[in-house]
């Protein structure tokens, strides 16, 4: 199977490999995927709690290479973003970025999920933090 | 000498032509274009010779003692199709039960499986942890009604190599026909119908150097006399077991490497283990956790397969796929989108199959590229288990197992 340029330019120099500390304050972290099916991502923001907005990401993937592309790939997406723009990042715009074949949707399908599950987090974690912090603003 | 790429280590996929054979093909092509079958004429009594003489070097690789038990086929698939669907067919009023190994070549696990779905019964007798059948097992699942046992003579993927001569004696005792899938061992260790107790055998020229398109099933004419009913109907060539024109080029391509590989398969194995064990050593000195699958003497001496865990087996592919050319059980390589059912039957767990490479060492392997595939692979899953959170996760501590995870 021939890779695109891009999934080839993701594989080569995954941008933002690396991790955060889970607890460290406005970090949100999905972990998706089994090993048993040959795919596992992580994916990390950070965001900053004054302002909503994703300052930075990180990911580590176990997976093929358009999983490894589509996750370095989000990571680039979602810095700058604010969390409820980040959510709205669709699977199917990673598959045209990275013009995956469908064999390779799936890839996309979990960076997606990986998203989620790092917004969901963060929500969980900090989210409370920032709405008690709004209200006392106000 | 300057390494020239893609190296090629993907040998139990494919080999390339020995030029020997090649030129001992080129006549058959332009000049001595005959049909073995024509009897009337010099052109045809020329390709009838030649494929004669193409079916004694193929029969004394293997130790059969008549040529004629030599059936050219199209391949390695096709002889495996002939000789379980013939078996069934010709034997149906005897029995209907067949034993084979879970790990069997898809030729072989896919023909099984379409004669169940015609109303026969077959086992697939797992293996264990090295990739090893246990020969008890293969004679506790006999019955009265068991017409074939057929257990491939090395694995494709792991290289084992199962005991052949112990199956052999086993069905002789019980008065089962016994078919080898040999594609893989043919050419690269010492393979005798004879002393082995095989009653048919497949084998392919192209995994012995020479060319695609042709291969042959022995077939037992003496102690028992087996008869196995043919697929395709026609001409009655190949004493009416495999219709169709005899290749002629290419059978004599099949003959001329079958005779290459006789005359050096000694030292060439010797060689190749060598090299292969380097590369073994090379490999698992440098790297954690990095496991090899199959048993560790009873293999092909050009076979390596390794699983490293924490990293995918594609994205190992794509990280050399430029220089090396290799393969992997991984889901992703495969056009099932299952990780390597071989692999899995070891026991090691699936997502240790999703992490395995395979490499093939063969004729033309220089100790240069030797080197240089152990260290460009050490460099690329080092890179990628620098990537990989589940590599993360286990420097932690972390057992991977007692995680919850949510498959997508």
């Amino acid at each position: 199977m021939a890779y695109s340029d891009k999934v080839i330019d993701h594989y080569n120099n995954p941008r933002n490999v690396g991790s955060f500390p889970k607890e460290a304050p406005g970090v949100g972290t999905g972990l998706v995927g089994a090993p048993e099916c040959g795919d596992v991502m992580k994916l990390q923001i950070k965001v900053n709690v004054d302002t909503g907005l994703i300052e930075d990401a990180r990911f580590k993937t176990f997976g093929c290479g358009s999983a490894i592309a589509s996750s370095s790939l989000a990571t680039e997406w979602l810095k700058g973003k604010s969390v409820d723009e980040a959510a709205k990042i669709k699977n199917t715009d990673i598959v045209n970025e990275l013009k995956l074949p469908p064999v390779k949707i799936h890839c996309s399908v979990l960076a997606e999920d990986a998203i989620k599950a790092a917004l969901a987090d963060y929500r969980d974690k900090w989210g409370k933090k920032e709405a008690a912090a709004g209200a006392a603003a106000s | 000498m300057a390494l020239k790429f893609p190296i090629f280590m993907d040998s139990h996929s494919t080999t390339p032509v020995d030029p020997r054979v090649l030129e001992a093909m080129l006549p058959y092509f332009t000049e001595k274009f005959g049909h073995p079958g024509s009897r009337n004429h010099p052109f045809g009594w020329e390709a009838e010779a030649a494929a004669d003489k193409a079916r004694e070097q193929v029969a004394r690789l293997i130790g059969a003692r008549d040529p004629k038990e030599v059936v050219f086929t199209s391949g390695g698939t096709e002889a495996i199709n002939l000789a379980i669907k013939g078996v069934a067919e010709m034997y149906r009023e005897k029995g209907t039960h067949i034993v084979t190994l879970a790990i069997e070549q898809r030729a072989g696990l896919d023909v099984c499986k379409r004669l169940e779905r015609q109303g026969f019964q077959a086992t697939y007798i797992p293996v264990g942890p090295d990739g090893l059948v246990d020969v008890e097992e293969i004679r506790k699942a006999i019955t009265d009604k068991t017409i074939l046992i057929s257990v491939m003579f090395a694995n494709n993927e792991i290289g084992t190599i199962q005991p052949v001569a112990e199956i052999g004696k086993l069905a002789k005792e019980k008065g089962i026909i016994f078919h080898t899938d040999a594609t893989q061992a043919v050419g690269k260790i010492p393979v005798d119908v004879e002393t082995m107790g095989i009653d048919l055998l497949s084998t392919t020229a192209h995994m012995i150097y020479g060319p695609k398109g042709v291969g042959a099933l022995y077939v037992r004419r003496k102690n028992p006399r087996v008869r196995i009913a043919p697929i395709l109907d026609g001409g009655g060539h190949e004493r009416g077991m495999r219709s169709g024109t005899v290749p002629v080029p290419l059978v004599v391509g099949f003959g001329k490497a079958a005779e290459i590989c006789g005359t050096v398969l000694a030292e060439e194995g010797a060689r190749l283990r060598a090299l292969r064990d380097k590369l073994q050593d090379k490999i698992l000195s440098s790297l954690d956790e990095a496991y090899l699958n199959g048993h560790p003497e009873k293999r092909l001496p050009h076979n390596l397969n390794i699983s490293f865990a924490y990293v995918e087996g594609e994205s190992v592919l794509m990280g050399l796929n430029k220089e090396v050319a290799l393969a992997s059980g991984s889901a992703c390589t495969s056009a099932t989108l299952e990780p390597s059912y071989v692999i899995a039957a070891l026991g090691v767990g699936s997502e240790l199959a999703h992490s395995s490479i395979r490499f093939g060492l063969h004729r033309f392997t220089t100790e240069e590229e030797v080197e240089y595939v152990g260290d460009r692979t050490v460099q690329v899953v080092t890179r990628l288990r620098e990537m990989s959170p589940l590599y993360e996760l286990a420097k932690e501590g972390v057992d991977i197992k007692s995680i919850q995870w949510k498959a997508s």
